[in-house]
């Protein structure tokens, strides 16, 4: 298979700095309940708004063949939010039998995150109705 | 932590986004049809990876790079959160809903399984 080099290069970049960005915030002292994964949560949430915001507005708004949505989309957005980590948590809140915590966690973030995608490709939409 | 973990940090989650696209256009291009199987296998074998990085232990700066860098940019959710939105606006939502279930519950799983290995295995 042939790959783009460029694209490849900008997916690395794009991931570096989100996977950069996310180490940084979870070394931040985080008030409030403990138990609850508060980082990882609003890191999801807001790599999933900028990933519906980027991804509508690059394939619906801009024309194609630019290195954004590689670098922006799959590094940046992909790079920064994680899936792992949510379900490692996950596993350990179950282990604390707090299952109500559990059930909480995996609502708010997929119902946040899919909400987050939502609004952010309405609001793309929306300026694009109006332009 | 020292700018040299930083740069490593810098350098493994760039390798974990490539290898990310890679074995989801990998996947795609087999598996053709709605479902997004790539992101899918991505996210389930990040998680028994991240298993085995919490059953061997794994503390302080390894665990950054290998667990929170590497691992944590191979995985995402906004992609699978993007996919799920897109597949529930174009009315598949039977797809959508799978693809919320078949996550979460397959995930759980596969860091359990994971764990097991580190612990037990390895």
């Amino acid at each position: 298979m042939k790959y783009d080099s460029r694209e490849l290069a900008s997916i690395f970049a794009g991931g570096a700095l989100g996977a950069v960005a996310r180490v940084a915030l979870g070394r931040l002292p985080v008030a409030g309940a403990p138990s609850w994964p508060w980082i990882t949560l609003l890191i999801n949430l807001g790599g999933a708004f900028a990933l519906g915001y980027f991804a509508t507005r690059l394939q619906e708004r801009l024309p194609l063949s630019t290195y954004r949505r590689p670098f922006l989309g799959t590094g940046l957005c992909g790079g920064l939010t994680t899936f792992s980590t949510m379900q490692v948590e996950l596993l350990k809140i179950i282990d604390a039998r707090h299952y109500g915590l559990a059930a909480a966690y995996a609502a708010v973030s997929v119902l946040g995150g899919f909400l987050a995608v939502h609004l952010a490709s309405a609001l793309v939409r929306r300026v694009r109705a109006l332009a | 932590m020292t700018l040299a973990v930083w740069c490593l940090a810098a350098l493994l989650g760039g390798c974990g986004a490539v290898a990310r696209f890679l074995i989801d256009g990998a996947i795609a291009q087999r598996l053709r049809g709605d479902f997004p199987f790539g992101t899918l296998v991505v996210n389930l074998t990040g998680a028994v990876l991240l298993g085995v990085t919490v059953g061997i232990a794994l503390r302080g700066s390894e665990a950054v790079l290998v667990g929170a860098a590497a691992i944590g940019a191979y995985t995402t959710f906004s992609t699978w959160m993007f996919e799920t939105h897109r597949l529930a606006e174009d009315g598949e939502l039977h797809h959508a809903y799978a693809n919320v279930v078949i996550s979460l519950a397959v995930g759980l799983l596969a860091a359990v399984l994971g764990r097991f290995i580190g612990a037990h295995l390895l």
